[in-house]
């Protein structure tokens, strides 16, 4: 990028080579879902503008995948379902249209699991993404297109979206920055809803850098999202601030029971070289952690219940001619395109909530959000960071657990809490076990994402990755 | 006793747009599916955007009904699947995890008799289904997404109506009260609606859905109660359930028992953040609360000596009062006050009419204070005034042009009294006797002046020659 900014390279040229680049690999890693073949034409129209001395946006035609369940106008947008197999957004989600404004190029829509319920991208009705590290192994999930597209340099950054580490997982597990924001941060305008009380859009990218430089331009109130907070930054300047001093607290429910010793050996590196930079770090319990993966899923499971009955494929979703049927009839056939990880929580989000259920289910859930928030919020008061690993195991092989709900459900352990609580969080890469990268997670609290970067930016001055081999 | 409880959705249809995105709340005039966009179509990664106006006028409709009001305000899903629902959730309010309705409890008066209001909740109107086809193989479903979204306030009251002719009066009334307020025109198709639930001793609650007008509520509730009282005699146990309205045999029909196990796995919102009821905004409210009907009525009473029957057809009318307020002064005010009531009435019955009218207020001036003067008669003020609501024309022109002036040149009225005199050789033999019946002598000078006579000149020239 920094050639093309400087003029030794055409806005053109370097799309080429992105497109190129996207044609040699994408057959192996299946990171994509859509190319756009209009991408070298809007790279043109930006040289042109570049020729004429025009102003050009601060993207200056950075190549960007973005995660199919956030809508761009007239380009398909299935969030990787049979069910919205035919659905062309009408209109852009504000992250793009601000992205677009900022003369950014996208260069296709990438691969999640079915609606962003899953954590490998095994649930994505087209087909999986691979590692680009090995592709043997998953590259986590739901966001898992955009993390292997950026860690494969098919892109410069990708935007994803975080439920419940959908984007920190596949970031640790693709050995690239992924980072959700404070609740509100990011407009959520144009993503398609999975569980909208506690998700995020996050950027994903091979820098902290360029995470913030992402930041600047995504984030910010929005008129079309009620839920959007006003707290304006300039996240790059300043990001080398360093963190002497800060107090960082390491949650030791995120390092104990079930943890890869791999994982933690990793961890524990990260906390010596944090205390290197002159922090401190001490051990902190956040007892509730224990619940949050049975009340997230309790959740998440409620509102994707009611956020997906929408598609009863009436008005939009895939051919299916409504002849011959009754209303109910018609929408229990058209529905039963949804995967089986979509419909297992569909079906969950029908019984939780449901009268003379959810006292024992979705209302003690919603009570172990609370209490989890005063627990983290109150330990916020002493420490600036809380840290642990963002998944406790290291990336695993293609059907390992795909057919063990309760060992994948585990892997959400690290990340839930951040989205529970509405906290920002940030995966940055950090060392690699056989070939495979792990990430350390950064929690702060709300409105500090400048803060969680900066801490970011100063642990991963620290690392030195290889280079990813395909 | 018998009990009744009514739950009434009325359309805030003075609104400019719906509930939660820019599309007009006033839907009625678009062709189908013309006033829809992505966020009431609920189409993927569209959210909602709280009306902040709704919010007020549904406060003030709390506020009227002496409801109190909450601290914060949240929304809720209602999760349900039918086609009129393009979301298959809808966005309302809930008060079962504590008062978080624009409305909490609060009462109305009627006739002396308290009305407890249980709570008063703001939400989307669905849109509308039409059926098309008569028999069953060959009908089709139409789906009209117009309305889908238009705000709607829910009122409902505790059971506290004791027969249909109070749920009639307490509709009446709630009905000029909402327009009063400036909030809806209940006289729109569709504006207001009302379910019912109705229980006698002894027997259970029974629910009433579908009913189609005010009008049909009222036969509602007393079929319901006729039909309980003819189970209970016969002590047949009454089932709590709900029922439908049958509008072409006009009796209540119980509603599939699959529909009565609907569970809406209510739940809180998230898209829209909890509301604070500022209390400026609250107090900007009640100082902006129009006056109240009843206020009003009493006001034309004691300060204009309007009579009390006047008074109140005119103040429970918002366009009669408004347009009463917008014309008098203290002087002409029971003058005005009799012109509307009496004369303009008819004219202006429907809001086909009312729009077509082309009087102003300066009309009513103008009729008044030509009356006060002598100028013309209120007969030919009753004659002027469908003129002008056809032509707006200037009352002087209509005077001029319908000749209407007012007859009160003595030499030429005592003419028309000779002519009557001697026509009415009977009529004149009685009044001699007995002064009262004179005035069958005027109304026959008015009948040869078509009305036009000074009425006051004709009286005493009568009197003059039948000495």
């Amino acid at each position: 990028m920094h050639q093309v900014k400087n003029g030794d390279i055409s806005v053109e040229e370097f799309t080429a080579k992105t497109m190129e680049r996207i044609h040699q690999v994408d057959d192996s890693i299946h990171a994509f879902l859509h190319v756009n073949s209009d991408a070298i034409e809007q790279a043109r129209s930006i040289d042109k503008k570049i020729k004429s001395g025009e102003k050009v946006g601060d993207c200056f035609g950075m190549p960007i995948s973005i995660k199919d369940n956030i809508c761009i106008k007239d380009t398909k947008t299935t969030c990787a379902s049979k069910m919205l197999h035919d659905f062309v957004a009408p209109y852009d989600a504000t992250v793009i249209s601000r992205l677009k404004q900022q003369d950014a190029i996208f260069v296709g829509k990438v691969n999640l699991d079915e609606f962003a319920m899953g954590l490998t991208t095994e649930f994505s009705a087209y087909g999986p993404t691979r590692n680009p590290w090995n592709i043997d192994y998953v590259p986590g999930g739901s966001s898992g297109g955009s993390a292997a597209s950026v860690s494969a340099f098919e892109c410069v950054a990708s935007l994803g979206s975080d439920t419940g580490g959908s984007v920190r997982n596949p970031a640790s597990f693709c050995g690239v920055v992924g980072f959700k924001p404070t609740y509100g941060l990011i407009s959520r305008f144009g993503l398609i809803s999975y569980a909208n009380s506690i998700e995020q859009i996050g950027p994903i990218t091979r820098t902290v850098k360029d995470t913030a430089f992402m930041l600047n331009i995504i984030s910010g109130h929005d008129s079309n999202d009620d839920t959007t907070i006003d707290n304006p930054q300039d996240y790059l300047s300043g990001i080398d601030a360093g963190i002497e001093g800060k107090k960082i607290g390491i949650i030791q429910e995120m390092v104990g029971e079930g943890i890869d010793p791999v994982v933690l050996s990793a961890t524990k590196n990260a906390i010596a070289k944090l205390e290197g930079l002159g922090a401190t770090c001490e051990e902190v319990h956040l007892e509730m952690v224990k619940y949050s993966v049975a009340a997230y899923y309790t959740i998440t499971a409620t509102e994707a219940g009611s956020n997906l009955a929408r598609y009863d494929n009436l008005l939009y979703g895939y051919d299916f001619p409504v002849e011959g049927y009754e209303f109910n009839s018609y929408i229990s056939k058209a529905r039963t395109k949804f995967g089986p990880e979509v419909t297992r929580r569909m079906i969950l989000g029908g019984f939780v909530p449901s009268a003379g259920h959810a006292g024992r289910y979705f209302l003690k859930a919603l009570k172990v959000k609370q209490k989890l928030t005063r627990e983290i919020e109150q330990l916020f008061k002493k420490y600036d960071y809380l840290i642990a690993p963002t998944v406790p195991v290291l990336p695993f092989k293609f059907g390992e657990k795909i057919n063990d709900p309760i060992a994948l459900f585990l892997v959400d352990i690290n990340t839930v809490t951040a989205n529970l609580t509405g906290k920002p969080a940030i995966s940055v890469p950090f060392e690699m076990s056989n070939g495979l990268p792990i990430g350390v997670q950064i929690i702060a609290n709300s409105n500090k994402d400048k803060s969680v970067l900066q801490a970011a930016y100063a642990l991963e001055s620290t690392v030195k990755l290889p280079e990813v081999p395909i | 006793m018998t009990k009744i409880g009514l739950e009434i959705h009325s359309q805030l249809t003075n609104l400019d747009s719906k509930l939660f995105c820019p599309c007009r709340a006033n839907y009625r005039e678009y062709e189908p599916n013309a006033n829809i966009c992505p966020i009431c179509m609920g189409l993927p990664g569209s959210l909602p955007r709280l009306n902040k106006k709704a919010v007020e006028k549904a406060t003030l409709i709390a506020l009227a009904l002496n409801c109190s009001t909450p601290e914060k305000i949240a929304f809720f899903r209602k999760n349900y699947f039918y086609p009129d629902l393009p979301k298959n959730f809808q966005i309302t309010q809930l008060n079962i995890y504590g008062n978080t309705s624009v409305g909490g409890p609060g009462h109305i008066i009627i006739g002396g008799k308290k009305i407890r209001i249980t709570r008063v909740q703001l939400e989307e109107d669905p849109g509308r289904l039409i059926y098309e086809g008569n028999s069953s193989k060959n009908q089709i479903t139409l789906v009209d997404y117009n309305r889908a979204g238009t705000p709607l306030v829910e009122i409902v009251t505790e059971p506290d109506f004791e027969n249909p002719k109070q749920v009639r009066d307490f509709l009446n009334i709630l009905s000029n009260l909402l327009e009063n307020l400036g909030v809806s025109d209940p006289s729109l198709d569709g504006a207001m609606r009302a379910d019912a639930n109705v229980s006698i001793e002894g027997g259970n609650k029974v629910e009433i859905k579908n009913i189609g007008s005010f009008h049909d509520l009222e036969k509602a509730v007393h079929f319901e109660i006729t039909r309980q009282e003819s189970l209970h005699s016969r002590n047949i146990p009454i089932p709590q359930e709900t029922r439908h309205w049958d509008d072409k045999r006009k009796i209540t029909v119980s509603a599939r028992s699959k529909e009565e196990e609907l569970d809406y796995r209510y739940f809180l919102e998230g898209d829209i953040p909890w509301v604070r009821m500022e209390k400026d905004m609250l107090n900007k409210l009640k100082k902006e609360m129009p006056e109240s009907i009843s206020s009003k009525k009493e006001r034309y009473v004691s300060k204009y000596g309007i009579p009390a029957q006047v008074a109140d057809v005119l103040s429970s009318d918002k366009f009669y009062s408004d347009l009463f307020e917008e014309s008098y002064n203290e002087k002409n005010a029971k003058e005005i006050a009799n012109i509307i009531t009496t004369d303009l009435m008819g004219l202006v019955d429907t809001r086909e009419k009312r729009e077509l009218s082309k009087f102003t207020s300066a009309h009513l001036r103008d009729l008044a204070d030509a009356i006060q003067t002598g100028k013309i008669t209120r007969n030919s003020a009753k004659n002027a005034l469908p003129e002008i609501v056809k032509t707006g024309k200037d009352l002087s022109r209509i005077i001029a042009e319908l000749d209407l002036g007012n007859m009160s040149d003595e030499s030429e009225l005592s003419k028309i009294v000779d002519e009557v005199i001697s026509e009415e050789s009977e009529a004149v033999k009685q009044a001699k006797s007995n002064p009262q019946t004179v005035n069958y002598l005027v109304g026959k000078v008015m009948q040869k002046t078509k009305g036009k006579a000074d009425p006051k000149i004709t009286l005493n020239l009568l009197k003059k020659k039948l000495e």
